[in-house]
């Protein structure tokens, strides 16, 4: 599996839009930096453009990846291989790399701007872990997609859909629910209604690190007690780690019995 | 060497493979031939392990492969369609995929057989489908395999890569090893293969050398004969 | 305003040519404060000098001056009240009193004022205080530089740093309240001023007004309370130039206006307040030149407010500018400054050329749900923000910033 790992990686690593992606979250760094020269604020911009854009570029990357190298893997299938490893390989390799751009790219212009030397380094950390997970995230789940989708056009299509659902609709159906149901408490639900959106979640996880987080206790005791916590932090953690390992195992389940 | 029972497989409601049994001997050339559709290509991607059977089982030398993937050391595979990485360049390739099976491999010669010297060190997303299939080639013939399985290896191949293949297809038979080929070109199949396997509706409809197939059909001519064969597909 | 000093003046003065003065340590042949207060008469001085005194309830009825010097403690013990004037003309400065005891009957107070006119209470450090300062029906009292502390957990348990009731022409000023209920309280004072104090981490409010009219505070700091400000139920107050800041929390507000009438604040920054200025039942009140720095809400506006009318406001980088739970009456927004405002200003005066609506949907829907703002920041919210702007149809579409400003005014 490292090796196929590592190739993905080099494959991906050299290709024109590692660079494009890189350029445009050095470009979008150095631009927040330069119009606001405060790292701290610069922190909440970013997290409505990781929280976004991450997820998509994700995903649309997982699917492309997938079906391009479609001739490619069945290459290697005819090696001397477990064909989960050789996906999962891909996988890593095409997640790994958009991280890589991701933290090299928005990293450069921070540590440049002293980032070491403002109080935002945990937030910025956070930032970038949150972008990592959302990454590996949102490849597992449009691997899932394109593995058990033979047409390409298709299989994009579910791809979309499935960032849109998450991005927007979910949100909307939320807002609706809360709408319509709020004679009840309704502090339990939002909480789960949170944990079951790997965006949403990682939206209040970084909110919570920034002074909001009060305003977020404006809206019940729960939420207030268990994202004040280290707890809920920990626990959030989780939850995305969560959201890697139950794609990986679909995949898993779903690759025993795929024929290519 | 290979013995196949009782294959079926089908994708939906279309059944591709259906009840198939074949078995091949060790040593010799044989072309796997078929009308569209018939199922050759999963045949052979069953054997390789990438499409699974719904039920039926494959043994090589005796011992069952389904599920299984050490036994891919021991045997070379040349896809239809050659598309790699594009970003990689060709000895980036090789080395790869010599990484990735724990055998020796000789490709020195079969690089300067084909040319490819100049090409080594270029990106593979840049090389025309011709190169790409003469480095497809190479990947294949580079392992010492028992088993080789060639689905369509003439495709955009130049007359001089051509004799160089065919002359390696008989290199690898006079050390006794056992040659799978999917085709088209019947001029092809009638210079080169043993026997063939004819696939009609998931089974198999004959399975005998040219000459008793010519002798059946009563056609001299090979192309001939295989229409004659699939021609009772219709009738 | 001059006549009176000069009489306050002579007041002073003329008794002080045959005032005496009555030293208090430990060894001295006056070992008490209670025994001082005994021997002294109208316009004596006594000085305690640096000692640990454990008295309480010591009732002062006598013009003096009660001068504390360095060292000087005294220590009600947690027993009850410690000082209490009963007296017109006194003078309090320099004493460190601590330790008063904690009662939910009576209102025990390291100091305690009843009835009196033209006093001073100055440098004094009250620690570990149920009530600090406890002026009742007095006038023309001025409290300078002290600093107040108490150790209260709970609002029941605790006292306010500087407690004011019915009294008038008080001066409260560069003194330091912290860890207490309400770190200054007013209830029933007049025409009163409250400047330079800091106040920080007191479990209520840094600033309480009730029934409270014509008082003026400004210059003041409150960080970190419970709440910043609460005003109610008063009249022309004029609040400038203060720092809100820090009041986060659950309730908290930066400044709470409830049932007033006639005030003007401006020049205050409020930054990092769960709601800035939340205001309900407010009338005629001018908001300028106030800066909204970071918070949840600038202004919050509930019930019915009429003539409210805010001018030259910077409001930057606030999460919901605004929410408004009824009608917008004739309440006017011109001329500030919105951060979000995303128009543009061709014909270069320094005002949009389109009109600011400070009102999202997502805070209307706030208003309705507070659960929904869990969904803060996320990609859905801004696209119905958006949409509302393109069209409003939730949000009241008569309150908007005809004028905003294209550049901040109040740096």
């Amino acid at each position: 599996m490292l090796k196929i790992l590592k190739y993905s990686f080099y494959d991906l690593m050299r290709s024109r839009w590692s660079y494009v992606y890189f350029g445009f979250y050095l470009l979008l760094g150095f631009v927040l930096l330069f119009l606001n020269n405060d790292v701290s604020k610069a922190v909440i911009t970013l997290m409505n453009i990781i929280i976004v854009l991450t997820p998509l570029i994700g995903t649309i990357f997982g699917v492309m990846y997938y079906y391009n190298s479609k001739e490619f893997t069945e290459l290697l299938l005819a090696q001397p291989i477990q064909r989960s490893h050789i996906i999962r390989g891909q996988y890593v390799g095409v997640s790994l790399s958009l991280t890589l751009s991701l933290v090299l790219g928005l990293g450069i212009p921070f540590v440049l701007y002293g980032l070491f030397m403002s109080a935002a380094i945990f937030d910025f950390g956070l930032l970038l872990v949150v972008g990592a997970f959302l990454n590996f995230i949102f490849v597992a789940l449009s691997y899932n997609i394109a593995l058990s989708t033979e047409n390409k056009i298709k299989g994009f299509g579910y791809a979309i859909l499935m960032w849109l659902m998450l991005a927007v609709i979910y949100d909307g159906l939320f807002m609706i629910s809360l709408l319509l149901f709020n004679e009840y408490p309704l502090d339990t639900f939002s909480l789960a209604a949170t944990m079951f959106n790997p965006i949403d979640l990682s939206r209040i996880l970084i909110l919570l690190q920034l002074d909001i987080s009060a305003l977020l206790g404006y809206t019940g005791a729960v939420f207030k007690k268990f994202f004040g916590t280290s707890f809920g932090m920990l626990s959030s953690l989780l939850v995305l780690v969560l959201w890697v390992w139950l794609p990986l195992l679909r995949m898993n389940w779903k690759l025993k019995k795929k024929d290519f | 060497m290979i013995e196949i029972k009782d294959l079926h497989k089908s994708f939906g409601k279309l059944t591709v493979l259906d009840g198939l049994d074949l078995s091949i001997k060790k040593g010799g050339i044989f072309a796997v031939l078929g009308p569209n559709g018939s199922g050759k290509t999963t045949l052979i991607k069953t054997l390789l392990g990438m499409v699974i059977p719904n039920s039926g089982s494959i043994a090589l030398h005796g011992q069952d492969i389904l599920g299984k993937h050490q036994y891919r050391n021991h045997l070379n595979y040349l896809p239809q369609i050659a598309n790699f990485p594009p970003n990689l360049t060709v000895s980036e390739l090789i080395k790869m995929v010599k990484n990735l099976r724990p055998k020796a491999a000789n490709e020195k010669g079969l690089i300067s057989l084909f040319g490819l010297e100049d090409f080594l060190s270029k990106k593979l997303g840049n090389l025309s489908g011709g190169t790409k299939q003469k480095v497809n080639i190479v990947l294949t013939f580079m392992f010492d395999s028992e088993l080789i399985i060639l689905d369509e290896p003439t495709t955009g191949l130049d007359p001089i890569s051509l004799i160089h293949l065919k002359q390696l297809i008989q290199q690898e038979k006079a050390q006794g090893k056992t040659i799978l080929i999917t085709t088209h070109i019947m001029s092809f199949v009638d210079e080169i293969a043993d026997e063939i396997v004819f696939l009609l509706d998931g089974k198999i409809y004959f399975k005998g050398s040219i000459e008793v197939l010519k002798k059946e059909t009563g056609h001299k001519d090979l192309e001939a004969a295989i229409a004659q064969l699939i021609s009772k597909q219709y009738a | 305003m001059k006549k009176l000093c000069i009489l306050i003046g002579l007041l002073a003065c003329i008794p002080a040519v045959f005032a005496k003065q009555i030293v208090v340590c430990q060894t001295c042949e006056v070992s008490t404060v209670k025994e001082a207060i005994a021997m002294a008469e109208d316009g004596d001085e006594v000085r305690v000098q640096k000692g640990w005194y454990r008295e309480n309830s010591i009732v002062i009825d006598k013009s003096i001056s009660l001068i504390g010097e360095e060292g000087a403690v005294i220590d009600g013990e947690q027993a009850a009240g410690i000082l209490i004037f009963e007296t017109d003309h006194f003078t309090i400065k320099g004493l460190k009193i601590i330790n008063v005891g904690v009662s939910y009957t009576v209102d025990h107070a390291a100091i305690k004022v009843v009835r009196a006119k033209d006093f001073t209470i100055e440098d004094c450090v009250l620690e570990n205080v149920f009530f600090g300062i406890l002026i009742e029906k007095s006038a023309r009292g001025r409290i300078r530089r002290n600093n107040i502390s108490g150790q209260g957990t709970t609002e029941a348990g605790s006292g306010n740093g500087v407690h004011i009731w019915h009294s008038t022409g008080m001066e409260v000023s560069a003194n330091e309240l912290f860890h207490m209920r309400d770190g200054i309280y007013f209830e029933f004072v007049d025409d009163s001023e409250v400047f330079h104090n800091l106040s920080y981490q007191n479990l209520r409010y840094g600033l309480h007004f009730m029934f409270s009219n014509r008082d003026i505070y400004h210059h003041n700091e409150f960080r970190n309370n419970g709440s910043g400000v609460a005003v109610m139920f008063s009249k022309y107050i004029s609040m400038y130039e203060n720092k809100f800041m820090n009041n986060w929390g659950a309730a908290s507000y930066g400044l709470l206006l409830k049932e007033i009438y006639d005030a003007e604040i401006y020049r205050n920054v409020f930054s990092k307040n769960t709601v800035a200025i939340k205001g309900e039942g407010c009338t005629r009140i001018q908001y300028t030149h106030n800066t909204f720095l970071r918070n949840g809400w600038a202004i919050k506006i509930a019930g019915a407010c009429y003539t409210n009318i805010f001018e030259k406001n910077d409001f930057m980088h606030n999460y919901l500018d605004m929410s408004y739970y009824r009608k917008v009456n004739d309440n006017r927004f011109n001329n500030n400054y919105w951060s979000e405002y995303s128009g543009y200003d061709l014909d270069k005066d320094g005002l949009g050329d389109v009109p600011y609506r400070p009102v999202k949907l997502f805070s209307y829907l706030v208003n309705k749900t507070p659960e929904s703002l869990v969904l803060l920041r996320s990609l859905f919210v801004d696209i119905l923000n958006f949409s509302e702007k393109v069209s409003p149809v939730f949000t009241p579409d008569n309150l908007m910033d005809k004028n905003p400003l294209m550049q901040r005014i109040n740096d």
